[in-house]
């Protein structure tokens, strides 16, 4: 019986050790994020191509993915070829969201006009998708990054997949890979696709 | 831990700031995977351009600019998870302070701002987190080991006094009491 006695201590402390050793695979970059099944935020902004905007509503009918990204981003070069091949083989439509492509060093020398910063913005975007190739449908264009707080970016790459009703059902931080894409995006979707 | 370590430096190098690198090489730093001397070789090449980027708007009005500090200090900021909004330099971190700022002047009060941007980054950003089922261990976990605790010290305490009161050692017999005279009177009386 004593002896009994003496193991609970043992064993609790093996409890603790499990329970901290599994946090230790938890990545903290992970956050969940409190929009999932939530309405994507509206906004109305720019594309890359001059004289017309979009907005989430028109995509409304659609199930769509919103992936956020910018020329500067390393890790989005990383994922863009996963990207582009998956918009040929999925059908989905990809929409970008360059998120904030001037950054604080392009104004270093000159502060630039909002006029200047979309005429660079849309310039370097095409050149940077000309190069690595253009998965989207389109690709709107958060300057000042207030839609990218909206929707509680806060690493870029991000990806979102949105339901015909403009619901957001999914998220993923950092790059996608194909094996998610595949298990995870693509499956969802075609439930989605079904559902609506 | 190789992948940790690869998204973390990728991640820095694409989050928001003209620091990123440095920022990177700080966080290795702080997980011992790369020595601070070499950082500091690093920072000494790059205090000027580090510097550079740095200037921060003066505060146009001083009360709005505490309050806002006063909110920032509660919230943590996304990109250096131990750093708080109001101590990061993150360029996220300097968005949303101008975000805070701006609601600020519409008005808002502390609490409908820190429920802005939970509803945007979730409990996470909240240092000081809410009581709810979800959070109750966290807030009420270490009162009830104390109390556990105590119970069963208490317990323990009061087996031992019953011990030994009741059963205790058993009082001598006549002839242990009459050895226990003789060891007492000479010492070596066996």
């Amino acid at each position: 019986m004593k002896r009994r006695f003496f193991l609970i201590p043992l064993a609790l402390f093996m409890g603790l050790l499990i329970f901290l050793g599994l946090g230790l695979r938890h990545d903290p970059h992970e956050i969940p994020s409190p929009l999932i099944n939530q309405a994507a935020p509206a906004f109305d902004l720019p594309t890359l191509t001059s004289d017309q905007h979009f907005a989430p509503k028109d995509y409304l009918g659609r199930v769509w993915i919103f992936n956020v990204w910018a020329t500067w981003c390393v890790a989005c070069q990383a994922e863009h070829p996963v990207l582009v091949a998956f918009a040929k083989s999925s059908g989905l439509p990809i929409v970008g969201l360059s998120y904030k492509e001037i950054q604080p060093q392009d104004e270093e020398k000159t502060p630039l006009s909002l006029e200047a910063k979309l005429t660079l913005a849309r310039l370097r975007s095409r050149v940077w998708l000309g190069r690595h190739g253009d998965p989207y449908q389109l690709s709107v264009l958060d300057l000042d990054g207030k839609v990218g707080i909206d929707y509680g970016v806060y690493g870029v790459p991000e990806t979102y997949l949105i339901d015909a009703q403009g619901v957001i059902r999914y998220k993923h931080i950092g790059p996608m890979s194909s094996e998610i894409l595949a298990n995870e995006v693509l499956p969802l979707a075609r439930s989605l696709q079904k559902g609506a | 831990m190789g992948r940790l370590l690869h998204l973390d430096s990728i991640w820095h190098l694409t989050l928001h700031s003209p620091l990123h690198f440095v920022r990177a090489l700080a966080r290795q730093c702080h997980l011992g995977l790369v020595s601070p001397l070499l950082i500091l070789v690093f920072c000494c090449c790059q205090v000027t351009p580090v510097l550079a980027g740095e200037a921060q708007p003066l505060a146009e009005d001083p009360v709005l600019e505490q309050r806002m500090v006063n909110i920032a200090q509660e919230l943590r900021c996304l990109v250096c998870q131990n750093e708080s909004l109001a101590s990061s330099r993150a360029d996220l971190a300097e968005d949303l302070r101008r975000e805070v700022r701006t609601l600020l002047k519409q008005g808002k009060s502390d609490d409908e701002i820190k429920a802005y941007l939970v509803a945007r980054y979730g409990d996470f950003v909240l240092y000081r987190p809410l009581v709810k089922p979800l959070t109750w261990v966290l807030w009420f976990g270490p009162l009830l080991a104390m109390v556990i605790a105590i119970l069963g010290l208490v317990v323990y305490l009061k087996r031992g006094q019953t011990k030994a009161t009741q059963g205790g050692p058993k009082p001598l017999s006549d002839d242990e009491r009459a050895r226990l005279e003789i060891l007492m009177k000479d010492g070596r009386g066996l």
